[in-house]
């Protein structure tokens, strides 16, 4: 069998050490009604034809290998060094549990403690935890830690509409069972303002995203001390990619910031694996859930890392846990500390301007087409909303099919009166020949 | 050897009360301290908060485990001992001293006759060792 | 190395290397005309503090940390309830393919038929191997997979106006996920305790069940690597008095083509793919936790699934595929529909293996367990009368050997370049070492193993300072957690002002 190493006269040895006769016998504890079930499953495939059936499903698919990529969203297309890969190749990496014994982790313990540190510094945060699974549930768990600050006194979370509709919507699912009011989002006409309304003496947390959902950058300036004032917490949902251009909101005074890590260095790989980024300031530690590594020194006085603070935590506090974490995204917080170490101070810089140049170079050119117009009441980053002449999802299907273009996120999609909006993502990966393309395939497209 | 002081009462869930007037001074045990071993965190309740009998009040964590302390008497909080933020491990070298958490105003002196005394409580350290 | 504060290091942070000026990466000039930035919104570049390093600096520099772990392809790993299997290195480059790596979740699903078929079919199989009728993909993790179960239980009681039920019943002796879980969907836990054969105390169970129980939550096998003896009369009381049974699948290892949890009477379980279907752990994720549901509970999935949107006209065509939110569904617990890269894995080696396989795969886990538990009968407290399933638990402690504890025990394994079992778990068993082979560790492995935990425990009595020492030739030693603890140093210093 594939990955069985046993040889018969293995298997006899073994039974007989055990004293059975048969590897059968082991199992009487199984009802006997029950027991050896037939399975209905694909027989087995050697291993170049099981090779050979996932290239074949693989390649039924659209990829960024073979088309321009115009879609965000929440996911983006970025640059991966070559060196991400290879160091998560790394088996005595990507084939270790969690750094339960600090003795044979400390390459685990230390990357994650950098991974920490590059986190901190570019949310402008005091700590960051060891990553959750991704952006929607990191806010989740902002918002848990909010009502534990607040002693579960304030029931009220108020989100703004511009956060991503799919962290909206798992906020809700964490928090069925919690009798929350959560509010604010309904009206995606909301300012900032009408937000800051609501804040009163029941309200724990209220969480903006900048860039917002549609791209654009949100005046959070003076928002903290909004919240404060109402006795809240201000939780930002940030893209890390443009903390290396624009003041992060530690600078702004926000309490937690979170966000999707999947732009350091992650694959897009369909919607997971990811990274949740967590950080918060150090007063609200014991608060926070997720694993957590403290620097220490060993018997012999070398410096190392262990987990800490781990008294939070599922295994040791059970039903009074802060959450019922097991991990972290390890292997995800591996990528993106040896991404940032990768593009270092000056490059995550460098791909940020990319960015932010080549999608107003998109957006100024196709503001200049007949039918389309572009949302630019507030500064946006990397993503813009793009009024089209005809429905989005029309227009991309084109695209894909004349252009090898994959367009923007249909808007349509979250709400029917928007059919003929889409939200355009540029990165520094697009060309300028692919914006050149786009342009002209969408001026093709009304006419 | 385990410390049990004669004149305080305790809980099965090994606090211990000191009673003064209508006020009680309490903490946690010598055997508690000792079973969690070197303390990290404390956690208080807020002073002029009331619990009951039995009710949660606050969080003791030492690296490798924690324990939640519960009231022997129902009451209200009138202090903390915010000594221990910064040098929890005073509840390690002196226990029923320096180490004290909370003193609370006592809401009913009948609750007290519920709690075991020194032998008492000897016996349900011995029997859990 | 580095000896700024006279503090010995293994290896410098890789801040310790950064030289202004240094870029491990290049990236293109830019090719569209610059925009002007909104200078009021504009960040220092000197506040980005992120390292400066050449590209060799982070290659070595991660290569170094990469050796000062263990992990399954360096020795042997067998720490129980975690199933460090082998983890197959074709899994590494299905996952890559780029038709899987570099397609978006938000994709027109004409788009990604491939990627919907992959999910399609892995969705069905691990129903098939569970006797479960329907899966849901998307959980990120087993405790988000069991978070995701009890939400369900809990939507299918109010949803039928049921609203008495708030309390769910765990065992002692289960994982501290299930408590936690149940306190976040917003459950009182009840505990059951074990019986002196490691089962469930039937009459204990019987005293708390009622009709304002949600369900219970049971690993099976237990914690103890114990097939549960009256799993099914359990489930009866359970039901009996209008509960529903959630399996833990922690333990799924033991149980493919040997028992179907949905045969058992569950009604909803959840899946670790990053145990029973060898994709790696990552060093503590990312992981995977699918759940599974029984018919009646198929409407409360979290979603979106993946379904059948149009059926092909020919049977020769592959059917259509798209986007399904189950009718009741609990809603969305992450981003998208699961971590869709450890599902390559899995489907993969499931692919790889087939029916037979899989069999295979859980008997030989239970063999191995068994074959490891017979030679230690003698030399450690085992429960020995029983068989157990793919792990057991051992006591590491000994009249005799007084101030010998299961860590010390541990620690010694690290001088042999054994990873230590699982310590102090279950909580209900005293110093407790739970030992899980995994069924892809040769008998060699597994005889080194047993010679290895003889010698330990002929050193417990004979030279215990050995063992209160070890470990002796780690990178590092015995670690100071009261330290790091106290001192929450949790980033570099001269990044966060410490």
């Amino acid at each position: 069998m594939t990955y069985l190493p046993h040889t018969d006269a293995d298997r006899e040895a073994m039974l007989a050490a055990i004293g059975v006769e048969d590897a059968a016998d082991l199992f009487e504890a199984i009802p006997e009604a029950v027991r050896f079930p037939a399975l209905d499953l694909p027989g087995a495939l050697a291993e170049l034809e099981t090779m050979t059936e996932l290239q074949h499903l693989s390649k039924a698919n659209i990829s960024a290998d073979d088309f321009a990529w115009f879609l965000g969203a929440g996911v983006y297309n970025h640059y991966i060094p070559s060196v991400v890969n290879h160091i998560l190749l790394r088996g005595e990496f990507y084939t270790a549990y969690t750094p339960y014994q600090p003795e044979v982790s400390q390459g685990t313990l230390q990357a994650v403690f950098e991974y920490q540190t590059m986190i901190a510094a570019l949310t402008g945060m005091e700590v960051s935890n060891a990553s959750h699974y991704d952006g929607a549930t990191s806010l989740a768990e902002a918002v848990v830690t909010a009502l534990q600050v607040a002693k579960h006194k304030r029931r009220k979370v108020i989100l703004s509409p511009g956060v991503h509709p799919q962290y909206r919507e798992v906020v809700r699912t964490y928090m069925q069972g919690a009798d929350l009011d959560i509010t604010g989002d309904k009206d995606p006409t909301h300012t900032l303002d009408d937000l800051t309304a609501r804040l009163d003496e029941q309200t724990a947390l209220l969480v903006v995203q900048s860039p917002n959902f549609f791209g654009q950058i949100e005046d959070i300036n003076g928002l903290a001390d909004k919240a404060h004032a109402a006795g809240a917490l201000l939780c930002v949902v940030a893209d890390p990619i443009a903390l290396g251009l624009f003041k992060p909101p530690g600078a702004y005074g926000a309490d937690i910031v979170v966000g999707e890590g999947q732009p350091l260095g992650i694959p897009m790989s369909f919607g997971g694996p990811y990274l949740g980024f967590f950080a918060t300031r150090k007063a609200y530690v014991r608060h926070i859930a997720g694993r957590l590594v403290g620097e220490t020194v060993d018997v012999e006085g070398r410096r190392g890392y262990v987990l800490t603070l781990a008294t939070r935590e599922q295994h040791i506090r059970r039903e009074r846990a802060s959450s019922n974490i097991c991990t972290n995204q390890g292997l995800m917080a591996l990528a993106a500390t040896v991404y940032l170490a990768t593009m270092g101070k000056r490059g995550l810089r460098q791909v940020a301007e990319l960015c932010y140049h080549k999608s107003h170079h998109a957006a100024q050119q196709i503001a200049a087409l007949d039918g389309y117009s572009v949302d630019r009441s507030k500064p946006f980053f990397k993503e813009f909303v793009v009024k089209c002449p005809k429905p989005a999802a029309e227009i991309n299907r084109y695209l894909v099919e004349e252009w090898g273009i994959v367009g923007g996120y249909d808007l349509g999609a979250l709400d029917p009166a928007r059919a003929d909006e889409m939200l355009l993502c540029v990165t520094e990966v697009n060309t300028h020949e692919e914006i050149a393309a786009l342009v002209v395939a969408l001026s093709e497209v009304a006419s | 050897m385990t410390q049990i002081p004669e004149d305080l009462k305790y809980t099965e869930d090994d606090e211990w009360v000191r009673v003064e007037g209508d006020t009680a001074t309490i903490g946690i045990t010598d055997y508690a301290q000792d079973q969690l071993s070197d303390i990290v965190y404390v956690e208080h309740p807020d002073v002029g908060a009331a619990f009951d009998q039995g009710e949660i009040f606050g969080v003791v964590e030492s690296v490798k485990a924690a324990g939640d302390m519960h009231m022997p008497v129902g009451g209200e909080v009138v202090e903390v001992n915010e000594a221990l933020e910064d040098e929890p491990e005073v509840v390690n070298s002196d226990p029923y001293g320096a180490g004290w958490f909370i003193k609370i105003k006592i809401a009913d002196p009948a609750e007290l006759d519920k709690l075991l005394d020194a032998a008492a409580y000897k016996a349900h350290c011995d029997a859990r060792a | 190395m580095n000896d700024s504060d006279n503090v010995k290091v293994l290896e410098p942070l890789i801040y310790e290397l950064s030289r202004p000026g240094r870029q491990a990466v290049t990236l293109p000039e830019c090719d569209v005309p610059e925009s002007e930035f909104p200078a009021d919104l504009l960040r220092d570049p000197e506040d980005v503090l992120l390292p400066e390093v050449s590209q060799i600096d982070v290659v070595r520099h991660f290569v170094h940390l990469s050796q000062f772990n263990h992990g399954v392809d360096t020795g042997f790993y067998p720490l129980g309830s975690c199933t460090m299997k082998y983890n197959p290195k074709i899994n590494e480059d299905t996952a890559r393919l780029p038709g899987f790596a570099r397609i978006h979740p938000l994709q027109d699903p004409l788009q990604v038929q491939g990627a919907l078929g992959l999910m399609w079919d892995l969705q069905n199989w691990l129903a098939e191997i569970s006797g479960m009728a329907g899966v849901s993909l998307q959980p990120a993790a087993g405790a988000q997979g069991e978070f995701s179960g009890v939400l369900m239980m809990r939507k299918y009681h109010r949803d039928r106006g049921d609203t008495r039920r708030t309390k769910i019943i765990v065992p002692d002796s289960s994982h501290g996920t299930n408590p936690a879980t149940a306190s976040m969907v917003g459950l009182e836990v009840i505990q059951v305790p074990s019986d002196p054969n490691g089962d469930v105390d039937r009459a204990a169970l019987l005293s708390v069940c009622g009709d304002d129980v949600v369900g219970m939550m049971l690993t099976v096998p237990n914690t103890l690597g114990l097939f549960e003896s009256h799993v099914q009369e359990i489930i009866e009381i359970v039901h009996g008095c209008g509960g529903l049974m959630y399996m833990d699948g922690a333990n799924l290892n033991a149980l493919m083509g040997i028992a179907k949890p949905g045969d058992l009477g569950f009604d909803v379980m959840h899946f670790n793919l990053h145990k029973t279907f060898s994709t790696p752990h990552g060093g503590g994720g990312p992981g995977s936790g699918p759940v599974g549901a029984a018919e009646h509970m198929l409407p409360y999935l979290p979603g979106p699934v993946v379904g059948v949107v149009e059926e092909p006209s020919d049977e020769e065509e592959a059917p259509l595929y798209g986007w399904v939110m189950p009718e009741r569904s609990i809603g969305r617990v992450k981003s998208f529909y699961g971590n869709f890269g450890i599902l390559v894995r899995a489907f993969t080696y499931i692919l790889a293996n087939g029916p037979e396989g899989l069999r295979q795969v859980s008997e030989h886990a239970v063999l191995n367990a068994n074959y490891i538990q017979a030679r230690l009968c003698d030399a450690y407290k085992v429960a020995c009368e029983r068989f157990c399933m793919h792990e057991f638990v051992a006591e590491g402690c000994w009249d005799d050997a007084p101030g010998v504890r299961a860590l010390d025990i541990s620690k010694r394994l690290m001088d042999f370049g054994i990873h230590p079992p699982t310590n102090y778990f279950p909580l209900i068993v005293h110093e407790a070492l739970m030992i899980e082979p995994t069924e892809t560790e040769s008998k060699e492995m597994l005889d080194r193993f047993v010679e290895v935990m003889l010698q330990i425990a002929e050193e417990a009595r004979s030279n215990p300072d050995i063992l209160h020492s070890a470990p002796h030739n780690t990178p590092v030693r015995r670690l100071d957690e009261v330290k790091a603890a106290k001192d929450q140093v949790l980033c570099y210093g001269p990044v966060c002002g410490g």
